[in-house]
């Protein structure tokens, strides 16, 4: 009894510790010490777990946990920046399948309780929607599999017959817990309910569905927690929770659609637009675009995720060197759903080394976006269409954007004339302002800079 | 009367989680989320007694693949999201 006491004890200053981690996360200057006191807290909440007189071998435990801890250390230290959505969806799936192992294993005991089958239930559930629909965003993601959405005849039909099989498997489950058919049973059906809900979603929404599946993650750990009565799986579950649920919004919100339109986008016909917009297409050439770029007081940089396709983040920073010693002012501005997950801009950007006070967020930057010179968009399409704020009948129109074409001169890296995710035309392009600059962005950006060096 | 107290738990923490991740910036989201995967590692806990515990075979193993995975989680999330933060410099660092 007293040793649970100590254990419980402590798990209450675990909380404390995560919250106060993800309190210092609230600035770039504090976010590491964050990290690492949320670190501590899990440290401490391990190793006082082991005081725990229900383990009696340790073993299996020193084996597994050291093999664990190298797959994890040889994969953060490995990952390529530009990779991080990738990674983070199989983090993701990871710790729903680990949620998964803990709820089935509890399954396992004699005795179980109605409450403790439920909630073990919602734990298998949720922990394995979570991993085979992270395992699908990773294939999407990485280019393993096609990332558009994936729609087949009577999928509608499918989720719904799925649905049904899991409530009824769910009853069967609840009420034999001992059932290793019925988990099993459990299992394959949110597995395959992962796989159902992540298939029509793509592309563009890619970020929508990292989010969501992050939170899933975090409210797996906590069914398990319920499944255990720990209360500090409970906390740290919902925090994870609330995050993802969060960043879900945010990104729902920066898309102008409810999460219930992303996550049925599949299945709706594909908006088209009988509005044509026309134009005359005004390219310009590297060479000719240093002239005005070394007349420029102000310079706008709107990256997308194109930029991390061609890798052109570092030599954006060599230009932004150059641009600043001639006496201009660079900034650059981040839409929320620019790249394939929140802030995957800006961590591109800090690899490439520009400081954190020169990110800034869309509706930081929309009110003065007039007064720059110049508007650099790199490898960034539906995030600066002003279709979005003046063509009602747009499929994006009302969507937020950061308003590019209010800059004085507006120059877009572009690789050639296709559209951009959402199939509309963007008539950015044809703007008196707008200036084309065709090519790998890394090779335009290259040449600007050979320009400033001559 | 256990449910609900956990219940009580689960929902305090979700309000908790709203008012403190509203906070962070948009330019730490991915660091955030990288975070949040080390964080969900936290069935780690759980998964450490069950592989330990004098329960069934089956369950022992099944807590130790869960320990397995579950350090991945624990160990990777926290070591690329402070990777991650050390890149983030102000103009005053460098």
């Amino acid at each position: 009894m007293d040793i649970q006491l100590i254990i419980n004890g402590t798990y209450v200053l675990s909380a404390c510790l995560f919250i106060f981690g993800l309190k210092l996360l609230s600035h770039p200057e504090t976010a590491r010490r964050g990290n690492r006191l949320s670190a501590l807290a899990m440290l401490i909440a391990i190793i006082v777990t082991l005081l725990d007189q229900q383990i009696m071998s340790f073993d299996m435990i020193a084996v597994a946990a050291l093999l664990g801890a190298l797959v994890g250390a040889f994969a953060a230290k490995r990952v390529e920046m530009t990779s991080m959505p990738e990674l983070v969806s199989l983090f993701n799936g990871i710790g729903g399948l680990a949620s998964v192992g803990v709820a089935w294993a509890s399954l396992m005991a004699d005795g179980v309780s109605t409450f403790v089958a439920f909630v073990s239930f919602l734990a298998l559930v949720i922990g394995g929607v979570t991993f085979s629909g992270s395992v699908l965003a990773w294939g999407k993601l990485s280019e393993r599999i096609v990332g558009r959405p994936i729609v087949f005849k009577g999928q509608v039909v499918t989720n719904i017959a799925v649905l049904l099989a899991l409530l009824v498997s769910g009853y069967l489950l609840v009420t034999a817990p001992n059932s290793l058919n019925m988990q099993l049973a459990v299992l394959l059906i949110a597995l395959i309910m992962g796989l159902l809900v992540v298939m029509p979603i793509g592309g563009a929404d890619m970020p929508v569905v990292i989010s969501l599946l992050n939170s899933y993650s975090g409210l797996a750990a906590c069914a398990a927690g319920f499944a255990l009565k720990n209360n500090l799986l409970i906390v740290a579950g919902a925090l994870v929770g609330a995050s993802g649920i969060i960043l879900t919004s945010i990104m729902c919100k920066a898309m102008n659609r409810s999460l219930v339109n992303v996550l049925t986008s599949g299945f709706q016909p594909v908006v088209t637009s009988d509005m044509k917009i026309e134009g005359e297409i005004k390219p310009l050439s590297a060479d000719d675009a240093f002239y005005v770029l070394e007349a420029a007081q102000s310079v706008l940089v709107i990256p997308g995720y194109g930029m991390a396709v061609a890798q052109a983040q570092h030599a954006m920073k060599e230009l932004q060197g150059l641009l600043e010693e001639n006496g201009a002012e660079v900034a650059y501005a981040i839409h929320p759903v620019a790249g394939r997950m929140p802030g995957h801009m800006n961590v591109l950007l800090a690899e490439a080394d520009v400081a954190y006070e020169q990110l800034f967020e869309m509706d930081e930057i929309n009110p003065r976006i007039d007064g720059f010179d110049v508007a650099i968009v790199i490898g960034a399409n539906d995030v600066v269409n002003p279709a979005a704020r003046e063509m009602k009948g747009s499929p994006i129109y009302g969507m937020p954007v950061i308003n590019a074409d209010l800059a004085r001169n507006v120059f877009v890296l572009k690789r050639g004339m296709a559209t951009g995710f959402a199939g509309v035309d963007n008539p950015l392009f044809f703007k008196d302002n707008t200036r084309m600059i065709f090519g790998d962005a890394k090779d335009t950006l290259n040449a600007m800079i050979r320009q400033f060096a001559d | 009367m256990t449910a609900i107290y956990l219940l009580f738990i689960l929902i305090l923490a979700i309000f908790v989680g709203f008012e403190l991740i509203r906070k962070v910036p948009a330019t730490l989201h991915t660091p955030l989320m990288s975070g949040a995967n080390a964080i969900s590692g936290i069935s780690v806990l759980g998964a450490l007694v069950l592989a330990g515990g004098p329960q069934s075979e089956y369950a022992t193993w099944l807590g130790a693949i869960a320990v397995f995975l579950a350090t991945i989680n624990v160990v990777g999330g926290y070591m690329v999201t402070d990777r991650m933060l050390a890149m983030f410099k102000s103009n005053k660092e460098r």
